[in-house]
């Protein structure tokens, strides 16, 4: 190693240097993020076909061991599953017979499900955010199969999160659920607008934080919070939770409660990416 | 040059299993910072730079893929990296004990910087509740899978080392 006595420069001076340059680079992200982005989209494209194949190695273990784990309990559960197949399948039929009523009646209102039209696109879900901190993840499709930024993501029928960033096969999904996470939502029986919130210190409970209810707004316990027209990047009408503990602020303006969202964010493996933008109003000032 | 290449290797394999295998077998709801069993190892057994390079390749990686702000865990893995170099001139740098120990100690730094740099500043001040829920299990889970990853990466060290005296 003749290269390390030409340059022999000490350690602590190397700290200082490079403590210097890591800062410069944080304020450059913080004031010209699009500076970056090129960089990270570059590392992505790298990383993400890499995270893709190890995610499989991960899952099929998991279930391997799942599988040895709950043999018993899968056993247990096909026997009370079996009962309840057949009660079901017969108040299945007579629900469907609810349904096509239902479906002449909205036919007669007009009226459908918004999200139901919506273009959809599924993705899996192949790796997390390695802090422990944020709920971020990584999907496998990107820009290759029409997903772009702001676009919102689905599980079920319930919102997810959003598309904050994108390559060329893999983009990156903040979840509403994220402790940086705002969402406009309004309430679908009184049609009052809120906004959701997510919390690290409530999302163990399984719950996140509704606020700027307007004081007078009749909403109860168990009402339905959906994605409101006056967001800028959430399309309108999807389902986002239920909504519990309305509590008054100390503001005694607005009120605030928690809600229940209805997409469970334990494993979370597909998702359904709508591709379609809300669009956004012309800026007078565009770059 | 070959360590360089297996330093590399190793960033990218740690970073991989922290964020997709692990990501199925959570402990309390957190996955082990493989980054960081990584950081501290080049650190104690290295010396400073090497803890210094590690750990600012290392918190890139996690900032260019998941970061806000690029540089922030940069510079925690970097100032963690570093003290342990520092440390691990005290110590023999042959114990096996130590640096799953420092690794502990480490996390525990690493949750204090991080809490600090990404959450107090943004007004959230409950500590407590933060370190119950993810410092905590984060450090335990850390240090159990640091017993096992630091021998693999003490053994390649050693590996490499015998490679690079038969060369020169």
């Amino acid at each position: 190693m003749n290269r390390r006595t030409k340059f022999n420069i000490k350690s602590k001076h190397l700290l200082i240097v490079a403590m210097i340059l890591l800062v410069a680079l944080v304020i450059v992200s913080f004031i010209s993020p699009n500076k970056v982005s090129p960089v990270k989209t570059a590392v992505g494209n790298v990383i993400s076909p890499m995270q893709r194949g190890i995610n499989s190695v991960g899952r099929s273990i998991f279930e391997r061991w799942e599988k040895v784990q709950n043999i018993s309990d899968l056993m247990e559960e096909n026997e009370l599953l079996r009962e309840q197949v057949n009660t079901l399948s017969y108040e299945n039929k007579l629900l469907l017979q609810d349904k096509y009523e239902l479906d002449r009646l909205r036919d007669l209102f007009e009226l459908d499900e918004k999200y139901a039209q919506y273009p959809k696109v599924a993705a899996r879900v192949i790796a997390a955010d390695p802090n422990n901190w944020f709920t971020v993840f990584t999907i496998d499709k990107g820009t290759d199969d029409g997903i772009s930024v702001d676009m919102n993501v689905m599980a079920g029928n319930g919102l997810v999160g959003i598309v904050e960033e994108v390559g060329s096969n893999w983009a990156k999904v903040r979840t509403i659920i994220d402790d940086q996470s705002n969402v406009s939502g309004m309430f679908i029986k009184t049609s009052d607008t809120c906004i959701v919130e997510g919390d690290l210190e409530l999302m163990e409970q399984g719950v996140i934080r509704v606020e700027e209810i307007n004081r007078d707004a009749k909403v109860e316990e168990g009402y339905e919070v959906v994605t409101s027209h006056i967001s800028d990047k959430y399309l309108q009408g999807i389902l986002i939770g239920y909504v519990k503990e309305i509590t008054p602020d100390p503001n005694n303006l607005t009120k605030s409660a928690y809600l229940v969202p209805v997409v469970n964010f334990e494993h979370l493996e597909e998702v359904l990416i709508i591709t379609e933008i809300k669009e956004k109003l012309d800026k007078p000032e565009e770059e | 040059m070959l360590r360089i290449v297996v330093i590399f290797i190793e960033i990218i394999i740690s970073f991989l299993l922290q964020t997709t295998v692990f990501r199925w077998f959570k402990l309390a709801g957190t996955v082990p910072n493989m980054l960081l069993i990584l950081t501290v190892a080049y650190g104690f057994l290295k010396g400073r730079k090497a803890g210094l390079f590690v750990g600012i390749a290392s918190g890139l990686l996690v900032d260019f893929m998941y970061g806000d702000l690029i540089g922030i865990t940069a510079i925690i893995y970097m100032v963690i990296g570093y003290a342990n170099g520092y440390v691990g001139k005290i110590f023999n740098r042959e114990d096996k004990i130590v640096p799953i120990v420092l690794t502990g100690f480490s996390q525990f730094a690493y949750f204090i910087l991080y809490y600090t740099f990404n959450f107090l500043l943004r007004g959230r001040v409950n500590i407590f509740f933060y370190f119950m829920t993810i410092g905590l299990p984060e450090i335990v889970y850390t240090t159990l899978i640091a017993i096992i990853y630091y021998r693999i990466i003490s053994f390649l060290d050693v590996k490499i080392d015998g490679i690079l005296k038969k060369e020169a």
